[in-house]
């Protein structure tokens, strides 16, 4: 055994050594380009192979979009501009179509004169949408998120502004009897704030509206869910359908945790048949079946209709989401919750949810996106959706005929900037949920 | 055996045990599936009492004391604390939750609540106390058990040992008559059970009625008037502390007694 080897010779720094800089291959673009391009031999051939395919995108795209033609008439005077400028065979993009038609991409049929209205609707949507989503706006300006959705249909649908005060009224006062009876018991003001308004609506707003009505006839021109179209279509029943949706996910997804047999077994019947069932089949039944159940004569609009399955279509999937946020959560949450003697409805409320939730972001966004592109499938129960329905009506105009990529690439960008921000947004929530948590 | 020593001396006078019940266990049982978890329990807790309970790993302690504010639900038997019957009478249970503290092995603060919430939450929306009567009772409460300071900040950013005396203080809110402690130091370094366990002893000082399943054997001869021994679902042994450690009288306490001092 010896004990002089290298280790335990003994050893002193006299002088501290000073930082060098890093070699080139460390630094910059260099080091960028090889760890991220040319790793290894795999990576380098997977990168020159992608760049092949991008070029070759490029240069096959790129001179139909250089003819672009800005001002014509028609397709036969785009067609006629490109030949003139570039030349026999070449082809070039006809935007002047979306230039003429845009605003019935935007608005569908909506009445010209009374664009204001829709208009009015989407800049208040974000007035009502900014202390929802920006937390650090004053509570007050909540009071506007609630009324909103009256105001939007109101505006939209036009007519006498009785109607929509009625519901405003209905919801006031089941929200009263809430209150009231809260003290007394959890499950009896929930059936007073559910059965309050539907009585009233049912039996008092009929006399009421037509008393109001001929003592002070307020009202706007009205316009008929026919004449609604394009983007204020889809966004229409996608803002209606998001707004609906996630309260009835949540209920679904606490009713399918639930340990009451009847709630359980309705939640997740509900759950598994919708998602088992393709969109389309719940357009046709808004469309077709659900005036079978209705008393006859009622005219339940169709947007509304429509609105109400895309609702229960995507509050299914969102219900299961945040399931899997519920199931994420430490049983110990629960626990201390119940140790502190918070009831059932106030510990998913102050402790439960808000930490469910705020896991299922990322799900309940991609669940919103995902339905507001499937709005467009509306357009098969006759709807016009700005993908296929309105793109079709301007290809029956002669002077249109024959034009095809334009429109989707329109449509399609429009949708994509819309749904990359919630996308971003979702992703600035997370964020900030996790800076203020941690 | 070691005698255990705190640093300061443990203030006697107001650990009383008055004649007034403020638990009764009477041939409770209690069975997950078919197994039977807990057997025949009999248990008197006077007010003021200082109970440790003690035993080996799936001896059922934490299922007991879980059973008494109704986390867990009995079979057969009664339970009464502070003179209400446990049964499935929601009212009873939110009653009884409502005086019982408990304080678990893994804190369950609420994550996305400040420190000052947590201890907030329960007075307001159970009790209806003021939002800012809630607040001072909560700075009062994180006071004693010294970290004020932390009142704004998130579970997370705190220790294990913080957080574990913000629950204390969380439960104290509520001002409970009896406190319930399931091995609230066993996720705990050691540097910070001492933490924990001070802010415990000072409880017991001030005539709390706590039950605290722990290993900790130091606190229980510091603190506990009585120590119950649990094994296979049922109570084997109990008796003063003294007593317990120094003269055990069943085979299976001796055992477990040899295991857990480690001679
Ligand atoms: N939810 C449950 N379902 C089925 N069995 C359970 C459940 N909870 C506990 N048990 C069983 O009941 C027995 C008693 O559990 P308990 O948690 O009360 O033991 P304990 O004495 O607290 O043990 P430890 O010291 O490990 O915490 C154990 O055998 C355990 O496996
Ligand atoms: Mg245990």
């Amino acid at each position: 055994m010896s004990d002089t080897n290298a280790q335990s010779t003994a050893f002193v720094r006299e002088a501290m050594l000073p930082a060098k800089p890093a070699p080139v291959t460390q630094v910059g673009a260099v080091r960028w380009l090889r760890e991220n391009l040319f790793a290894g031999p795999v990576n380098s051939a997977l990168t020159l192979i992608g760049m092949f395919l991008v070029y070759t995108l490029v240069t096959h795209f790129y001179p139909w979009f250089r003819h672009s033609v800005w001002n014509a008439n028609s397709m036969a005077e785009c067609r006629a501009a490109v030949t003139a400028s570039f030349g026999d065979g070449a082809t070039g993009a006809c935007w002047a179509m979306i230039r003429e038609r845009w605003h019935q991409f935007i608005f569908g049929f909506y009445p010209p004169e009374l664009y204001w209205r829709p208009i009015a609707v989407f800049v208040l949507l974000f007035v009502a949408l900014a202390p929802i989503l920006f937390t650090q706006l004053p509570r007050v300006m909540l009071g506007f998120s609630v009324i909103y959705p009256l105001v939007a249909i109101w505006l939209l649908w036009g007519g006498s502004i009785w109607p929509v005060t009625m519901v405003a009224v209905g919801f006031g006062l089941g929200w009263l009897a809430m209150r009231r009876l809260s003290a007394y018991s959890s499950i009896l003001a929930i059936v007073a704030a559910v059965l309050v308004p539907v009585l009233f609506w049912l039996f008092a707003v009929g006399p009421l509206d037509d008393l109001l009505t001929s003592v002070l006839p307020i009202g706007i021109e009205p316009v008929a869910s026919d004449r609604f179209g394009g983007f204020l279509l889809a966004i229409t029943i996608g803002v209606g359908g998001i707004v609906m949706s996630l309260p009835l996910g949540i209920i679904l997804a606490l009713g399918r945790q639930s340990d009451m047999f009847l709630i359980k077994t309705f939640s997740v019947v509900f759950i598994e048949f919708i998602r088992g069932v393709p969109l389309i089949t719940l357009l046709f039944v808004a469309s077709l079946l659900l005036n079978y159940f209705l008393p006859p004569g009622t005219n339940f609009d169709i947007i509304l209709r429509v609105m109400i399955l895309v609702t229960m279509f995507a509050a299914a999937y969102i219900a299961e989401v945040i399931r899997g946020g519920l199931a994420a959560l430490p049983r110990g949450q629960y626990e201390a919750a119940d140790a502190l003697g918070l009831d059932y409805w106030k510990a998913q409320r102050l402790i439960i949810l808000p930490q469910a939730l705020k896991i299922s972001i990322p799900g309940i966004v991609s669940t919103f996106i995902g339905m507001f592109k499937d709005t467009t499938l509306v357009t098969f129960v006759g709807l016009f959706d700005p993908l296929k329905g309105i793109p079709d009506f301007i290809r029956a105009d002669f002077n249109w005929k024959g034009i095809y990529w334009e429109p989707f690439i329109f449509v399609g960008a429009i949708f994509f900037i819309l749904n990359f921000s919630m996308s971003r947004y979702s992703m600035y929530l997370e964020r900030k949920l996790k800076r203020d948590h941690r | 055996m070691t005698e255990p020593h705190f640093e300061r001396d443990i203030d006697r006078s107001h650990m009383q045990v008055s004649d007034e019940i403020a638990i009764q266990i009477n041939q409770m049982n209690k069975w997950y599936g078919q197994f039977h978890v807990l057997r025949d329990i009999d248990l008197t807790v006077n007010r003021g009492e200082r109970i440790v309970i003690a035993g080996p790993s799936g001896s059922g302690k934490s299922t007991l004391i879980r059973c008494i504010n109704r986390l867990e639900e009995h079979q057969s038997g009664q339970i009464i604390v502070d003179g209400t019957e446990l049964t499935s009478d929601l009212k009873n249970i939110d009653k009884v939750r409502s005086e019982v503290g408990m304080v678990f092995q893994h804190f369950n603060l609420f994550p996305h609540l400040t420190i000052l919430e947590n201890c907030t939450l329960a007075p307001i929306w159970v009790r209806k106390v003021p939002k800012k009567e809630a607040e001072e009772t909560a700075m009062h409460f994180l006071e004693k058990v010294k970290i004020p300071e932390q009142a704004h900040k998130y579970p997370g950013m705190l220790s294990g040992g913080q957080q574990q005396r913000v629950a204390i203080a969380r439960s104290l809110c509520m001002r409970p008559r009896i406190m319930l402690f399931d091995e609230p130091t066993s996720a705990l370094d050691p540097e910070m059970i001492k933490e924990v366990l001070d802010t415990m002893i000072e409880l017991a000082e001030e005539g709390m009625t706590m039950l605290c399943v722990t290993h900790e054997m130091g606190f229980a001869q510091a603190v506990a008037n009585r120590v119950i021994f649990m094994d296979q679902g049922q109570i084997v042994e109990q008796n003063n502390p003294h007593d317990f450690f120094h003269n055990p009288q069943s085979e299976r306490t001796k055992l477990f007694l040899s295991q857990i001092l480690g001679h």
